[in-house]
């Protein structure tokens, strides 16, 4: 009997363990892995925005006074950093200072804020690099349609140069762009929300809506309200079940059975059977 | 009491067992839930053309080109070498062309030099020889007549579905006008033949860069300021490429009116119009119940305007009454203004075979979504840009319109339907199942003791 408690506490701490594996797993498969050569291209609109897969640096060769474009695709529960660091034209060509900013666009084009920065930076003619950083919030699983809030689908990036004297304009940049992201879905808020398709532009052509519905709709059974999906709740709350259940038992066993009720050479008192 | 005790042992490995199956389960399904939300986005849409990316490369062979101050090499040398490089490097999809002005007629002869310009070499399929054999016997002779050459760029060009693309080489400013390049520029891209200026200055004086700056902003294009051959280069093998990338990501042309009932329909998509300084433009989206309106507006800064700027999207119903916008004003240099707006459309949404069956279409009529079936909301684009004194107001400026419905997403229940998570709940739970059990042990200890009483 003691050796089964064992095991059954042994299984329950096991059982109560699963979520953090659990979610230690589905953080490692969301975080981006060292992916493919960095971008060398860069797009000049919104519509042209060269794609940036999970985790995939840009490096590009621009003009000062480009406005240069990217798209990379944030999932919920992500919170997106971007790093831009611009290798400025020779100090000898320059004629006076630059500056440089990075903003972030959600698939909507709305403009998103950066908790921390700096998202412009102005460089003297004798500076040779700049340093722009934007962390966006975190990507939401839901929210409101009226509020501006970041939500899963694609995020632009535009680099543009915000003020330089008018003689420097055209002189070769280099730029090296990198995207860092964490967190993932199990940390998404609200709980339990869902957009239901990406904030994903159409494409360019004036394409039915058809397919994307389709896709989204998914089907309904009385039971669906009451089954929320699989998510690491259930983990918890069977875990603790198992936690309550033992301790019961225990609670139980500590009290029905107290210390020396099975004193040898001294049977149970039972009352004879009527 | 053998019995008992088996069937007591034999249940916790029942229980052992099922939150083993449990603990699996979970651990193979996990990973395919995370990568759930994972949508890249897609090309899927994109217009089934056969045409081929056209590039039209526009050089000056005017007088100046002579200079030699780059690199100790003239400006016509480099220029020459850098596009044997191209042209040896151009990807085989690409039709490319050369047209160049200032070739034939000399400095002497203003009237007939400022109408010279001609296509060297067509654009279509490039015998590289021929091209890099065209392109040697070029000498520097004359003007500079850019806002011809341009409009002749646009004619070579052909007008088609798809961006084209002119590189402009150039080392001065154009010394002919009118017409004024800027304007030919701006006249081109207003004309819809989706036309991107790209310029290469070679010479570096304020009036070249100004001017070269403006024909690049007018259509959306790039300047660079030529310093070195390498740099020339890459920059026209950069543009080369970049124009077999994005001449497919073409928008639908509209016309927005200006009072809704008469606004053009639209169905999901991209599309582009003009809007003057302080104009409103409206367009109708059909939205159906269940369905969410998602619509992203930009307005192109191609002309000079004021110091500060802004842009306002409106969703209104039928009768005027605001549902939803969205704005964003800025200052300073930009070559864009955007803004985007959700909404969505009251009710539940239909089964997911009969919004499949009916899809809305430029053609769907307003009519037949009034009432329950969804509404037809108006987007009202304004803005707040002001033009700078001798910007001028004709044509207005690029409008970009995206429109877009998906389902729409309810507000959520609330965490999970009632699961819970967390080291709390675990103590709790785990608190209150001990209390319990010597709650239990203690009422059936007094029970026995009771009993053995009697």
């Amino acid at each position: 009997m003691r050796h089964l408690t064992s095991t059954l506490l042994g299984l329950a701490a096991a059982t109560a363990l699963v979520p953090l594996t659990a979610s230690a797993a589905s953080a490692a498969s969301a975080s981006p892995v060292a992916a493919s050569a960095p971008a060398t291209t860069a797009g000049t609109s919104f519509l042209t925005a060269t794609k940036l897969a999970a985790g995939q640096d840009a490096t590009v060769a621009a003009s000062t006074g480009d406005y240069l474009y990217w798209a990379f695709t944030a999932t919920e529960g992500q919170t997106d950093t971007v790093k831009v660091n611009v290798s400025l034209p020779p100090a000898t060509d320059r004629h006076g200072p630059q500056t440089w900013s990075v903003e972030v666009f959600d698939g909507l084009r709305r403009r998103q804020s950066c908790t921390t920065g700096p998202q412009n930076a102005t460089a003297d003619p004798a500076t040779a690099s700049l340093h722009l950083n934007c962390t966006l919030r975190q990507v939401r699983s839901w929210a409101e349609p009226w509020s501006g809030d970041p939500l899963p689908g694609t995020y632009y990036v535009r680099l543009t140069t915000g003020d330089a004297n008018a003689q420097d304009f055209g002189l070769a940049a280099q730029v090296e762009l990198h995207i860092g992201s964490k967190g993932d879905a199990d940390n998404a808020q609200p709980e339990g929300g869902e957009l239901k398709a990406p904030l994903v532009p159409p494409t360019a052509s004036a394409a039915p809506a058809a397919p994307a519905l389709a896709g989204a709709q998914t089907e309904h059974h009385w039971y669906s309200d009451l089954f929320s999906g699989w998510n690491t709740r259930w983990f918890w709350t069977a875990g603790g079940a198992a936690l309550a259940a033992l301790a019961g038992i225990g609670g139980y066993t500590l009290t029905r059975h107290p210390r020396g009720h099975r004193r040898p050479g001294r049977p149970p008192q039972y009352p004879a059977q009527p | 009491m053998t019995i008992i005790q088996r069937r007591w042992q034999a249940r916790p490995v029942r229980l052992l067992a099922a939150l083993a199956i449990a603990a699996g389960a979970a651990l193979s399904g996990l990973p395919a839930h995370a990568d759930e939300p994972t949508a890249p986005p897609t090309q899927s849409g994109a217009p089934q053309s056969s045409e081929a990316p056209r590039v039209d490369l526009v050089l000056d062979v005017s007088g100046s080109m002579r200079a030699t101050d780059i690199q100790g090499k003239s400006r016509i040398s480099v220029a020459q070498q850098s596009i044997d490089e191209v042209i040896d490097a151009l990807p085989s999809e690409t039709q490319f062309g050369i047209r160049t002005f200032g070739a034939t007629v000399p400095v002497s002869d203003k009237a007939r030099g400022c109408q010279d310009t001609q296509q060297l070499f067509p654009i279509g399929k490039t015998d590289k020889v021929e091209a890099k054999t065209a392109v040697a016997t070029l000498r520097p002779t004359g003007w500079t007549p850019i806002g011809l050459a341009l409009r002749g760029a646009a004619q070579d060009l052909g007008s088609g579905q798809t961006t084209r693309r002119i590189v402009l080489v150039t080392d001065g400013e154009d010394d002919c006008g009118p017409p004024d390049p800027c304007e030919v520029a701006r006249e081109l891209a207003a004309q819809g033949t989706h036309l991107v200026v790209d310029t290469l200055g070679l010479a570096h004086d304020d009036k070249t860069t100004a001017q070269l700056e403006c024909i690049a902003n007018a259509t959306g294009g790039t300047y660079t300021d030529v310093r070195t051959q390498q740099q020339m280069t890459d920059k026209v093998k950069q543009l080369v490429t970049r124009a077999g990338d994005t001449y497919k990501v073409t928008p639908v042309k509209t016309t927005g009116t200006d009072r809704c009932p008469d606004a053009p329909l639209l169905a999901p998509g991209v599309y582009s119009d003009r809007e003057k300084f302080s104009e409103h433009r409206v367009y109708r989206v059909p939205v159906r119940a269940g369905q969410e309106l998602r619509a992203a507006v930009s307005v192109s800064l191609d002309r000079p305007v004021a110091r500060d700027y802004g842009v306002l999207l409106q969703a209104t119903d039928a009768d005027g009454q605001e549902l939803v916008r969205g704005t964003d004003a800025a200052s300073g240099r930009t070559d864009v203004l955007s803004t985007g707006v959700r909404w969505s459309a009251p009710g539940k949404a239909p089964s997911a075979s009969a919004s499949a069956s009916v899809t809305p279409s430029a053609t769907a009529s307003p009519a037949a979504l009034s009432g329950a079936a969804g509404s037809t909301v108006c987007l009202i684009v304004s803005n707040s840009l002001a033009p700078q004194a001798g910007s001028q107001a004709e044509p207005g400026l690029p409008l970009e319109l995206t429109v877009d419905v998906a389902a729409a997403s309810p507000a959520p229940d609330g965490p999970a339907a009632g699961l819970g998570r967390g080291w709390v709940l675990l103590l709790v739970l785990t608190g209150a199942g001990l209390l319990t059990g010597l709650v239990f042990g203690w009422l059936a200890r007094w029970r026995i003791a009771v009993w053995r009483e009697n």
